[in-house]
């Protein structure tokens, strides 16, 4: 492994140094047809689960064929997608604001071939490299993030519990057949990267043990005012500690029925850890939307308070979220997302029909617009 | 052989959703055999190590990833977050592993000559393994050591004409929907916007100069197909103003079942024959559509374009032709204060090149909230605290009942002192001549 020097001086590191020149610009990168066809198109059509017909006013078409993507993904994968591309597509590929992979192709001869090109592709355990679908009125991809692979506050893991769920509800993935698309999230802590706070479920890492304190170092490593300042319920304040060798620190000390383990304390200050084997589990949450068709967008609803991390495969979280699509499959009306469902027959209708317990967690108790979330009203159904 | 035993993880090979385990193992057995002697600028056997580490993590139930890292290029502030595993003699080829942000282009449509030798580049300074892409746009390379970082860099302008994503308290790298190159919906470029304001930006992208993290998301239209309104604190999503173009025939052709309901999205279901009283006018949220004598009618003026009835007949029904953008403002997670959703701040604006209505906002935001925004305030936060009202005062934007949801319920309302009459200053004094102690 002899260091190879890509031209970069580092005696002189401001030489020949280049910025601020941005992204590649998109147009670079379009197929023939998309350029021609650009913002002229008039209508599309989901011709079968995962393929995608654009006709524009030109009278040329583009098909597109969606495939489930990991996000997480190797060289060695992402020259697959395009050896793909080069063999079918003129090489030229897409990614959705999903992670899905989407391959276009200018004629419809060109789809079987496509088609029957990806799902031959298998990884050794079994599993489909690209998996088509993720259109219309099903289960698309799940927005996701770090865990375990690469950040230093989750509580649980991302890519494994992502990969247990689109397991289990992978059907859903290359069928249509919910009243309305339905969007899983997933973040491994509050902070919340992603989707989780406006998706229609949603797959939330937490703790539920407040901070240890590395009172030795804390001062040396911290600016304790930001800890203090990251607090959203004023559970740290500054302490002055004595250690078991009489020296006298500057720290902090956490008020621990103050404390609801958001974790945001450690974000600021590495001498505040907090992730637990047993503490840490999974959150679920329903019923949010982006989207402004019919209903404004919505906030996902805290509805399952604490399911435990079941690694590698997660069961119980698992299974609580398919009974919960298959109630709103069930259920609801078409066109009408989880969220609108979970409103139109009521949250005592939902906890019922979905087989969730409702606990004493699950009512809010956060500053003043608590209390916009309880009931005031007599209208409730027994 | 691998390296690690990793029976937990293992388990998710199986199954036939996309294994990200196997992925990685064939990337690690594509680094050990080495096929085209590339001469490795990170452990050969970092991959296994990342298995290796993960698979503690899964037996362990926590991460293994120190706190935070702070690395980077000369000339910028953000663009790699460091990242050290906090058992580097167990796993010496994560010890260092850090991720670096590549901007993405608008839309995400790529060439494979583009994305191969983008992994030819990462093969050989990296751990060869991305997230394509990360939530907020990037392409992210996950895992290099910190001697490597300038050589990436370098390359990456040099050879690729490519600069890194945000990160830190700036400006992060914008993304946008699909937006006209694949959608009949888009009331704009969102492409071409959200390239030409990247670029107009880079120095606050590259450069933390803000209280705190500022995103700009770009929707061609009310779908929300990049959630701008839930994940960027300038969300720009497309509207129009006038009347929904509706050809009656093709309205026709659905009402008789020639074309499908939703372009085909419930096709896995039998849902019955469309039904267009049940299935659209009625769902109207405003209740302004009409069918009669076989004609479809849409009341404009009590349209609130939410894109329903044309989601639901998109060969019959068209965005107007007066196209521009609404612009919502201040959406966040839910830390410190709680989450929130963009609140709507300019009700519809044109969207031209070069877009200097719509940086006159950018800028009287910025200036404001650079000025005002405490320590880590998202703009959504420091709205909250100094009221939507100096937004407005402060963005020059005249209050419209558009502005709110609805009007306060509490009266604690304040005046200006110029708004009223005589002003503040009295004396008690000429008070008590008509008001007895």
């Amino acid at each position: 492994m002899a260091f190879i020097s890509s031209g970069y001086n580092p005696d002189k590191p401001m030489e020949n140094r280049i910025t601020d020149i941005g992204p590649r610009k998109y147009d670079e990168f379009y197929p023939a047809v998309i350029a021609k066809n650009k913002g002229k198109w008039l209508y599309h059509e989901i011709l079968e689960p995962g393929v995608l017909v654009h006709v524009s006013e030109t009278g040329d078409e583009v098909y597109t064929v969606r495939v489930g993507g990991c996000r997480l993904m190797s060289v060695t994968h992402i020259r697959e997608i395009c050896e793909i591309a080069d063999k079918h597509c003129d090489g030229h590929i897409r990614f959705t604001t999903r992670n899905n992979i989407e391959f276009m192709v200018d004629s419809k001869d060109k789809l079987q071939p496509l088609k029957d090109d990806l799902s031959s592709r298998k990884f050794p355990g079994g599993s489909l490299k690209f998996p088509i679908g993720g259109t219309g009125a099903g289960i698309t991809n799940i927005i996701h993030t770090q865990g375990w692979i690469h950040c230093h506050t989750p509580a649980t893991d991302a890519s494994g519990t992502v990969k247990a769920t689109m397991d289990v509800l992978f059907s859903d993935f290359q069928d249509m057949r919910l009243p309305a698309h339905l969007r899983v999230s997933m973040a491994c802590c509050l902070n919340m990267c992603g989707a989780v706070h406006c998706s229609d479920i949603a797959i939330l890492g937490y703790h539920r043990k407040p901070p240890m304190l590395d009172h030795e170092y804390l001062d040396k490593m911290c600016e304790i005012p930001l800890a203090i300042a990251a607090c959203p319920t004023a559970a740290v304040k500054p302490a002055k500690i004595e250690l078991a060798d009489g020296t006298k620190v500057n720290s902090v000390s956490v008020n621990k029925e103050r404390c609801m383990f958001c974790g945001n304390c450690y974000t600021m200050c590495p001498s505040m850890p907090l992730a637990d084997d047993v503490g840490d589990g999974i959150v679920l949450m329903v019923g949010g939307k982006v989207s402004n068709r019919i209903s404004n967008p919505k906030f996902s609803k805290v509805v399952v308070a604490f399911i435990p991390n079941e690694q590698p495969r997660w069961p119980t979280m698992t299974a609580t979220i398919k009974r919960i699509v298959e109630a709103y499959a069930k259920d609801a009306n078409k066109y009408e997302r989880l969220g609108e469902w979970a409103e139109r027959i009521g949250w005592e209708r939902f906890f019922e029909k979905c087989e969730l317990e409702f606990t004493h967690h699950l009512i809010d108790d956060f500053r003043d617009p608590a209390y916009y979330t309880w009931r005031q009203t007599s209208n409730f159904k027994f | 052989m691998a390296k690690h035993e990793t029976p937990l993880i293992d388990q998710l090979s199986s199954g036939p959703w996309p294994s990200f385990v196997d992925d990685l193992k064939q990337e690690a057995e594509s680094r050990a055999k080495n096929d085209k002697n590339v001469d490795f600028q990170i452990p050969q056997d970092c991959v296994d190590d990342l298995l290796g580490v993960l698979e503690l993590s899964y037996k362990h139930g926590r991460t293994h990833w120190k706190h935070g890292g702070i690395v980077g290029v000369f000339g910028y502030g953000g663009g790699v977050i460091g990242r050290y595993c906090d058992q580097p003699e167990m796993f010496p080829g994560v010890a260092h592993f850090h991720t670096m942000r590549v901007s993405q282009p608008a839309g995400k449509f790529y060439t494979t000559k583009y994305l191969k030798d983008l992994c030819d580049l990462w093969e050989f300074r990296g751990s060869g393994i991305t997230n394509m892409h990360g939530s907020t746009g990037d392409i992210i390379f996950i895992g290099t050591t910190t001697p490597q970082l300038e050589e990436i860099f370098y390359e990456l302008t040099h050879t690729f004409n490519q600069d890194l994503g945000g990160s830190g308290s700036n400006l992060r790298t914008p993304s946008d929907c699909l937006g006209q190159a694949r959608c009949e919906y888009a009331c704009y470029d969102t492409q071409a916007i959200c390239h030409e304001l990247t670029n107009e930006y880079q120095d606050e992208l590259h450069r933390p100069a803000f209280p705190y993290k500022f995103k700009f998301k770009f929707d061609g239209c009310p779908n929300c197909c990049v959630a701008s309104i839930a994940r960027s604190d300038m969300s720009f999503i497309g509207t129009w103003r006038d009347d929904i173009r509706i050809d009656q025939e093709a309205v026709q052709a659905y009402v008789g079942g020639e074309f499908p309901s939703n372009a085909g999205a419930h096709a896995g279901r039998d849902w019955g024959p469309f039904d267009i009283e049940k299935e659209v006018i009625n769902l109207c949220p405003t209740g302004c559509m009409k069918y009669e004598d076989k004609k479809l009618m849409i009341n404009t003026k009590e349209c609130t374009r939410c894109m329903h009835c044309i989601n639901v007949m998109p060969r019959a029904l068209r965005p107007g032709n007066d196209k521009g953008c609404s612009i919502l403002v201040g959406a966040k997670a839910p830390i410190l204060d709680g989450a929130q959703m963009g609140s709507l701040l300019i009700p519809f604006i044109k969207v031209e090149e070069p877009y200097d209505e719509i940086k006159e906002v950018i800028e009287s935001i910025w200036d404001w909230w650079m000025e005002e925004g405490k320590n880590r305030e998202r703009l959504g936060e420091l709205i909250k605290r100094q009221g939507f009202q100096r937004l407005l005062e402060e963005t020059g934007i005249k209050a419209v009942p558009q502005h709110v949801q609805e009007p306060r319920t509490n009266p604690y309302i304040f005046w200006k002192e110029d708004e009223v009459p005589g002003g503040w200053e009295r004396d008690v004094n000429e008070f008590r001549k008509y008001h007895l102690r």
